[in-house]
């Protein structure tokens, strides 16, 4: 049972099959199986998880509540702040916090009548793209735990992977959702820019962060979505367009979509095994009546140098906060109030994200911010040009997620190789579109991810594409062997 | 631009890190490198492009100017490493 996907899980709930107490504690006793070797849940709620649990089933006996998620149980990254449960954001600085408030995601979840099972391990402050820089250790790829499920997002995807929970949630600010569905087999959407509240989700880059599902399918992912998107008067950003119900439209006819292949995104980098599978489903979409056209990208190759301008620029403003005052880690016996500034944020902080705080005051600092902060923010309008343009002859665009499938732990300790990793994903954060990995292939025991991405707002289209592959393919079903079936 | 010891003190003090002097060239190498991958983006040229500021260039939204949060000072403050009868307790500032 606890393999299927939501929309699975969904009518056997309907109809009585199982409860959500069964169901919860089945997952409970995988979690409580795996999770040492996966290391993907930082905190397991079992208790509040069973009286969840309880009050579904106890909700649909009264036939009060029917959301297709009600008693459903769920992984919440622990950057959604939840109140009463730990939210750590993978770092030493928040390793005791206890928010006051729920998320907006999680209320959102809650009122579904959702189940959290606990809250997933993280790189810290979504800073990283293999789930290496958690203070909380790294979390394994179920494919294969010599490798790395992939970052920030790596504890939600992993617990997908090896089916720890139904459905989870995640942030993408530069490929955070996408990449780590790539790298473990399953369905991970980053949608438009504001479309989902920010609200009680820690910040890390305000003008690129956005919350999303990872999905077992692209239906689970559509049946998340329009829980989780709509207008957050709390979040200046959210952005006021009526939410929709994103499963009306995933079994529309794909005859006539027209699909863009950026000449960039197939070029020197790109390993031969993610380009056959992608080359291979794109093969599969002209069956289904779509036509394929090359097109370009030409300033896709700058995402990398600006993001590293604007993501670490926007972090240092929004980590200054975490000053050992109001909460978080204070160090010992502070001598004077800089010195407890200074200590308790860098014992706080990991080397990375320490990192990009001082790359990102530096290019704050006086007399540096047009040649940093407004170059970047210029070449960022240039990338978004580039796909306007690309959106009137196409309707979706379509490339790999990652250049290649998961990397072994500890491979990667230069940063900057670490940061072209995203190297697809993060000029889509730049343009603030939406885009989705779903799985097309697998290569030695590892899965690969394949990209696609749609104009402003094409949420429901996106869904849709990804939907009608899911029906002709099998790759999303495919599962780590080496965990094993069954709870 | 290549940062040097003294650079990384420098902005290291700005951002309120401490960063020891054992660790210090290996910090203002990495940043280095960061700077180099960053100004692969120096090359191109912008005079003529608007910055884009927010992905989908919209407007801020705006509400009426009236309080609507409630006191939680009480329960805000239990956050606090240190704090006493509804203040926060930070180390001396005035000698």
């Amino acid at each position: 049972m606890i393999e299927k996907t939501v929309a699975e899980l969904a009518a056997a709930l309907a109809s009585g099959d199982i409860s959500s107490v069964e169901l919860t504690q089945a997952y409970l006793n995988r979690i409580n199986r795996y999770n040492p070797t996966l290391n993907a849940f930082i905190t397991i709620c079992d208790e509040s998880a069973l009286q969840q649990a309880q009050a579904a089933d106890a909700a649909r006996a009264k036939g009060k509540n029917i959301n297709p998620l009600l008693g459903m149980p769920l992984a919440h990254k622990d950057i959604f702040c939840t109140a009463g449960v730990k939210t750590t954001c993978g770092s030493k600085m928040l390793h005791n916090f206890i928010a006051p408030y729920n998320a907006t995601v999680v209320e959102k979840f809650n009122a579904a009548g959702a189940v959290m099972l606990g809250k997933t391990n993280m790189d810290e402050f979504a800073m990283g793209s293999s789930n290496e820089t958690s203070h909380f250790g790294p979390v394994r790829n179920p494919w294969n735990t010599e490798y790395v499920p992939g970052g920030s997002s790596g504890g939600s995807a992993a617990a997908l992977a090896a089916d720890l929970c139904a459905m989870a949630t995640g942030t993408d600010t530069g490929g955070s959702i996408r990449q780590p569905a790539a790298f473990t087999g399953i369905t991970g959407l980053k949608p438009s820019y504001g479309r989902i509240s920010r609200w009680g989700m820690i910040a890390f880059a305000s003008s690129l962060d956005q919350a999303g599902p990872l999905a077992k399918s692209a239906e689970d992912a559509a049946l998340m979505l329009n829980v989780m998107a709509g207008l957050d008067e709390k979040d200046s950003t959210s952005i006021d367009k009526p939410a929709e119900d994103y499963t009306a439209t995933l079994n529309d006819s794909l005859a006539g979509l027209r699909i863009g292949i950026p000449r960039q995104h197939f070029a020197k980098g790109l390993s031969a095994d993610v380009e056959t599978a992608v080359r291979a489903a794109l093969v599969e979409y002209e069956r289904l009546g779509a036509t394929v056209k090359e097109i370009d990208l030409p300033n896709n190759h700058l995402s990398v140098s600006a993001y590293y301008v604007v993501a670490p620029a926007e972090a240092s403003a929004n980590l200054s906060r975490f000053d050992g005052v109001r909460y978080g880690y204070r160090c010992a016996d502070p001598v004077n109030l800089e010195d407890m500034y200074k200590r308790s944020r860098s014992e706080g902080f990991g080397d990375e994200v320490k990192r990009r705080i001082l790359v990102g005051t530096y290019a704050l600092s006086a007399g540096f911010y047009d040649a940093y902060y407004r170059k970047a923010q210029k070449i960022r309008r240039l990338i978004k040009d580039d796909f306007t343009r690309a959106f009137d002859t196409v309707d979706v665009i379509i490339g790999p997620t990652s250049p290649h499938t998961a990397f072994k732990l500890g491979a990667k300790t230069d940063p900057v190789t670490m940061y072209l990793e995203d190297i697809y994903t993060i000029a889509v954060n730049l343009a603030g579109l939406p885009g989705i990995s779903i799985p097309a292939g697998i290569a030695n025991g590892l899965p690969i991810g394949m990209q696609i991405v749609g104009n402003d707002f094409a949420e429901a289209k996106l869904l849709n594409v990804a939907h009608q592959f899911q029906r002709e393919t099998d790759w999303h079903k495919r599962k780590p062997v080496a965990l094993g079936k069954g709870a | 631009m290549a940062l040097d010891k003294s650079e990384v003190a420098k902005i290291a003090h700005l951002a309120r890190l401490h960063v020891n002097d054992s660790e210090a060239v290996e910090v203002a190498n990495r940043i280095t490198d960061i700077l180099a991958l960053i100004d692969q983006m120096q090359s191109v040229d912008t005079d003529n492009v608007a910055p884009l500021a927010h992905p989908l260039d919209v407007v801020q939204r705006l509400r009426a100017d009236v309080a609507t949060a409630t006191d939680q000072r009480q329960l805000l403050q239990q956050l606090a490493p240190a704090s006493e009868d509804g203040l926060y307790l930070v180390p001396v500032v005035l000698e």
